[in-house]
């Protein structure tokens, strides 16, 4: 059921045109950022406006729309921001990874590899990589028009000089075709790899600082990094205690004021997905 | 006149939706041929030309008719469908017509070096489009792509601009595909 | 057992069930209508409308209803509202200089053509406050005379005669329109004013403020306040000429600041402007502060690096909607990027106790 008192989607026709001509320019030009006209949405900026004006302008009747924060489609902001396109557009929606044909996301790209047919939307609260070296605009203009990335490289290896490795955890800087130093959003670094090649579109939006940026698929996307210290996509050393995955990324979880923990996929459908096929980990109902 | 008050999109919100994901899809995916519906423009544009004008211009969007394209029919289905100015090739932000017609592609806005976006999108509208010919590579194109390109030269030209320079429209009848400014294009 | 977070959807149900109760208070006490609050709040509907850059009173004043008094959320409810509507038409510039005044002051000479004219103002009031208003029925009247008919020239055009103020060059270049494209650098006065009318007041305020105490000190008077209503009109192609489609009220100030001059320019005072919707006063004179304050570059003087000089600083912290969303959105979860950094803090500080073991051994 929609909304009838507003547009398909929300947006009016006009917006989305602007919003659809700065997508298109931004997938010719991977990695650079393009200023868009950005509007006021019903959400607060900095609590996905750009990701929804983008996936407003992706939308079609007949998608599938998942939408995710931390990894998790059960987050009371993906919750608001789901119902916000089901109210709006009627849209299908749904948590499974594989039957989703676009996938708002804040913080996380899936676990479970991305295909063609399929577009991720990130949403983006920082969109300049430069922006905590410099906070002027008009001078990170020039840096990325330059192709001026030295000062990032210096912040890098000051990190290694000082701590022996990069001490940037998350939104860890990406050159995309050997051009463009761009932000991949505060994606965990273990999630960087994933940027790489995907068969998939990967669509950013930046509402507050209006921006937009894109990776068509099959871009190479290489996480910056030295010779002597090659990047490293890292994560908590241990399995899922529900599904027992080796591999995902962890969320920690304090179980008692004693200070256990126990760790859990960030990626909610994965993790059920996983424990549905018989997986099991330290801490799920049979083990314990 | 009636001519030029139909043939523009009936529903317009779902029919530009869809329109424009085929647009995304084929500048993501360069060479690749989508074809779209729900436009029926006066000759001589295409369906797939009249959908992109329809999906992407209006008032905003300064837009260049070139060769046969600048015709009276056309310049009032325009009007009254899109609403886009009719400008110069200098100043256009769109531009339309035959490959032939839009040389010299040079005298099109590349962007500046500070803002590559503010570039021109050329709808070239073709006699035949295929997945055959040219051997395409780069961003979005896994391994390679073929697209029955009208030349490869200009192409190749665009490209060493980057990340300057034009992005391509092609369309032909129901048509379209795209041939963004980060393409490398080779000869057959 | 640990069972994952889930309910997220009956959380916000409950929250929002929760906030309307709230939102209505005690039953007992007879429910707000939208008329008293346009017309016995109608200071916080002006700063609504001016902040939203929606003129609608009663919109405004349902915004305030609806977010409980807290006036950034209602401007923020308005913004959102604002993106929804078509634009049909942009209307022909208002003449302010044509304006039924309620409220005409100027600190720069102690009369003038078309008067002082103190119109409802706080500014002698004893700020006691009134017991009686806690008592109910009272009608207050005031005593009326007419109109006085005669025209209001700007102070700043009766300098302008002598030479003594710089000459605003006139413009028909149509300004560029901050809400429909995004901001860009060096922004020309036109945007920077567009940008400081719907700017939030108390950001505003603070920022003329740090320029009366030396941040970028512009020595500012009010050379003329003023507040009223103006026609809107707009051009209809089809009858060639501008008609009337309604009145708004406008706040208008034009601080006349000192000007040693400079190499080009003979010593003159030199202009800074605020134009806000409804009756801001306030918001109007600290919007014509910061204005004068970052025209620093084309009147050639120094930039002593104060905030109030700096147009990328201003412009990018002006707008309260944008700041508050930033602000309130590390209330958002952020889990995976501090479970990202808890386990880059622990390897590093494994590492460092590490690579500290041989010397206490030593």
């Amino acid at each position: 059921m929609t909304d009838q008192a507003y547009n398909f989607a929300y947006l009016d026709e006009q917006t989305k045109r602007m919003l659809r001509r700065a997508l298109l320019k931004a997938l010719a030009v991977p990695g650079y950022q393009v200023p868009f006209a950005s509007r006021e949405m019903p959400m607060p900026y900095g609590w996905g406006t750009g990701g929804v004006q983008v996936t407003a302008a992706c939308l079609t009747p007949v998608d599938r729309l998942k939408v995710i924060d931390q990894g998790a489609d059960d987050t009371t902001n993906a919750v608001s921001i789901r119902r916000f396109f089901q109210r709006t557009s009627g849209v299908a929606v749904t948590e499974a990874t594989a039957e989703a044909t676009i996938i708002q996301t804040r913080h996380r790209i899936p676990e479970q590899p991305l295909s063609e047919g399929q577009i991720l939307v990130y949403q983006v609260p920082i969109p300049e990589p430069l922006r905590f070296l410099e906070p002027r605009e008009t001078e990170t203009r020039k840096m990325h028009e330059l192709e001026e990335y030295g000062l990032m490289h210096v912040k890098l290896y000051e990190d290694i000089a000082r701590h022996g490795e990069v001490s940037t955890a998350y939104a860890y800087p990406v050159k995309v075709e050997g051009r463009y130093v761009m932000d991949p959003s505060p994606i965990p670094k273990f999630d960087n790899p994933k940027l790489n090649d995907s068969p998939a579109i990967q669509l950013f939006g930046a509402g507050r600082e209006c921006r937009i940026y894109a990776l068509p698929p099959f871009t190479k996307v290489v996480s910056l990094d030295f010779d002597d210290h090659p990047f490293q996509a890292s994560k908590a050393e241990h399995n899922c205690d529900l599904c027992g995955c080796g591999t995902s990324y962890l969320d920690e979880v304090i179980t008692d004021d004693q200070g256990s923990r126990m760790f859990v996929c960030s990626d909610t459908d994965f993790c059920a997905t996983r424990q549905a096929e018989g997986h099991r980990g330290r801490l799920s109902p049979e083990a314990a | 006149m009636t001519a030029i008050l139909t043939g523009g999109f009936a529903d317009p919100a779902p029919q530009s939706a869809h329109a424009f994901r085929a647009l995304l899809e084929a500048m993501a995916r360069p060479g690749r041929i989508h074809t779209v519906l729900g436009a029926e423009p006066p000759a001589p544009l295409s369906v797939a030309a009249g959908v992109t004008l329809l999906t992407l211009t209006d008032a905003t969007t300064p837009l260049h008719l070139a060769g046969a394209y600048d015709c009276a029919d056309l310049r009032s289905w325009i009007a009254f469908h899109c609403g886009a100015p009719l400008v110069s090739a200098q100043e256009a932000q769109f531009a339309l017509g035959a490959w032939e017609d839009l040389h010299p592609v040079t005298q099109f806005k590349i962007g500046d070096p500070a803002y590559p976006d503010r570039s021109a999108t050329l709808i070239v509208e073709m006699p035949e489009l295929t997945a055959t010919g040219a051997r395409l590579t780069g961003p979005g194109i896994a391994a390679e792509a073929r697209l029955s390109l009208p030349e490869t030269a200009a192409f190749q030209a665009n490209r060493k601009l980057f990340p300057l320079g034009f992005d391509v429209i092609l369309t032909c009848d129901k048509r379209l595909a795209a041939l963004p400014r980060s393409t490398k294009v080779e000869a057959n | 057992m640990y069972v994952a977070v889930k309910g997220g959807e009956r959380a916000i149900d409950a929250a929002h069930a929760w906030l309307a109760e709230e939102r209505r208070g005690d039953l007992a006490i007879a429910e707000l209508s939208i008329a008293q609050i346009r017309e016995q709040l109608a200071l916080a509907v002006n700063r609504v409308m001016a902040e939203g850059s929606l003129y609608d009173p009663d919109l405004a004043a349902l915004a305030i209803k609806q977010a409980r008094g807290d006036l950034i959320e209602a401007v923020f409810l308005i913004r959102a509202y604002r993106t929804t509507l078509p634009r049909f038409t942009a209307s022909t510039p208002v003449d302010t200089a044509s304006m039924t005044v309620d409220r005409r002051v100027s600190a720069t000479f102690k009369d003038l053509p078309g008067g002082q004219i103190l119109g409802p103002t706080f500014d002698y009031t004893h700020r006691l406050l009134d017991f009686a208003l806690m008592a109910e029925g009272e009608a207050p009247a005031a005593p009326r005379s007419p109109a006085i008919g005669e025209a209001v020239p700007h102070v700043t055009e009766l300098l302008d005669q002598d030479g003594l103020i710089e000459a605003e060059p006139f413009s028909d270049l149509t300004p560029r329109d901050l809400t429909r494209e995004p901001l860009e650098l060096p922004a020309d006065r036109a945007l920077r004013l567009q940008a400081l009318a719907r700017a939030d007041e108390g950001f505003t305020l603070a920022l003329a403020y740090s320029t009366q105490r030396g941040y970028g000190r512009t020595h500012a008077f009010v050379g003329e306040l003023r507040i009223g209503r103006v026609a809107v009109e707009v051009e209809l192609p089809e009858l060639g000429f501008a008609v009337e489609i309604g009145e708004i009220e406008l706040t208008e100030c034009e601080s006349v600041n000192q000007f040693k001059g400079s190499k080009i320019e003979p010593p003159q005072f030199t202009r800074g402007y605020g134009l806000v919707l409804g009756q801001s006063e306030r918001k109007s004179i600290s919007m014509s502060l910061v204005d004068r304050a970052l025209r620093w570059k084309e009147l050639g003087e120094d930039n002593i690096g104060a905030p109030a000089q700096d147009e990328e600083f201003v412009l990018s912290h002006c707008d309260n909607i944008q700041a508050t969303g930033f602000l309130e959105h590390i209330k958002l979860p952020h889990y995976v990027d501090f479970q990202a950094e808890l386990e880059l803090v622990r390897r590093l500080r494994a590492e460092a106790i590490a690579a500290q073991k041989p010397e206490d051994a030593a």
